[in-house]
């Protein structure tokens, strides 16, 4: 063997090594198309009353990724519009979406019973839960995520619009904060990501 | 010659007169939500006149209530607020659409479910009404028909 050949050869050993030790070291980068908020909003962590009248945690949702989102029901258009394009994600997201809960936070506690939450949530997603809180709770929830809503004066009528943060926050198996969308966020972008999020609680 | 101005005058009049026959609404749908809950509709408006038209208000035999109203989430902040009056250019068209402008429907006389038409008169700055058939669709729908 020339001495040219065996440097190659110790060369190529080498470049071998390093590729297989990069591929050990850095965990494939998920390539998201939502905005990345990994490491920088909380934990999913609330106390709240779901749709079915029961206390629920966070926790109680462990192992489903859970997209949240603030809203109320006498809400007659962009939420409606949120929740229905949400429908048609988990639609096309097809089976992993078995995996994903949309949790709908109700920041109109004065109007919002669980009953109400129950037939509003459903009439989108069989997939959504309703939750609803104290004025407190649910305060508590929206500050955690640097959220807002802000109930509007009295038409008169006795009815009144809650003008609310509109993001949609997705958060992964474990409960940690993941993606951040807004209400334009194209379906592709939401399912795209959603897929990646769910095959990842699969094969940890 | 003198027959041609009348002629002339006479259309004139009946264009003046006739204002309203120039906006028509087309795809009109309302989202119908549970129990009581207020509905948004949602209509495209076409004014194929050369003078501008504005929707001022509106009504139905259905709801105890229609307002006029403009969504957005600019800021990122959900809001809504009740508008006078949508202007439809000469020769344009304005669209209701969910996320936008919406006529929203309060207190439901009866229960209205998805299927059924829904009769919705608005008012025009002109005076004129312009009344329009609305399609009731569920909760989850994205338009008319889909």
């Amino acid at each position: 063997m020339n001495p040219f050949t065996r440097q190659a050869r110790l060369v190529l050993v080498a470049l071998l090594a390093l590729v297989s030790l990069g591929a050990c070291q850095r965990e494939p980068q998920p390539e998201w198309r939502l905005n990345d908020v990994s490491g920088h909003l909380p934990d999913l962590d609330f106390r709240l009353t779901d749709d079915n009248g029961k206390a629920v945690t966070g926790a109680d949702f462990k192992g489903k990724v859970t997209v949240m989102y603030f809203g109320y029901t006498h809400c007659p258009d962009v939420c409606p519009l949120t929740l229905t394009q949400l429908h048609v994600v988990l639609d096309r997201l097809g089976a992993p979406a078995e995996g994903v809960r949309i949790l709908f936070v109700s920041v109109d506690p004065a109007r919002d019973t669980p009953a109400i939450m129950h037939a509003y949530v459903n009439a989108f997603d069989k997939r959504a839960v309703g939750l609803v809180g104290s004025d407190r709770d649910v305060e508590a929830l929206a500050k955690r995520y640097r959220s807002a809503f802000t109930r509007e004066p009295d038409r008169g009528d006795g009815n009144y619009e809650v003008s609310h943060s509109s993001a949609i926050y997705i958060f992964d198996g474990a409960g940690k904060a993941r993606l951040l969308a807004t209400p334009s966020a194209s379906q592709d972008d939401i399912v795209h990501d959603l897929h990646l999020l769910t095959s990842m609680e699969t094969t940890p | 010659m003198m027959v041609r101005t009348i002629a002339a005058a006479l259309l004139l009049a009946a264009g003046t007169a006739n204002a309203a026959d120039t906006v028509s609404a087309s795809a009109a749908w309302i989202r119908v939500l549970p129990g009581s809950l207020p509905a948004g509709g949602y209509v495209v408006f076409r004014n194929t006149g050369d003078r501008e038209v504005a929707i001022v208000d509106a009504e139905s035999p259905a709801y105890g209530m229609a307002m006029i109203h403009r969504s957005s989430t600019e800021t990122g902040m959900g809001r809504m607020e009740m508008v006078d009056r949508v202007a439809i250019p000469a020769r344009g068209t304005v669209a209701f659409s969910p996320g936008g402008y919406h006529v929203m429907l309060e207190q439901p006389k009866h229960p209205v479910k998805p299927g059924e038409p829904v009769q919705v008169t608005f008012t025009l700055s002109d005076g004129k009404k312009l009344p329009v058939t609305f399609v009731a669709r569920p909760a989850n729908a994205n338009g008319p028909k889909d």
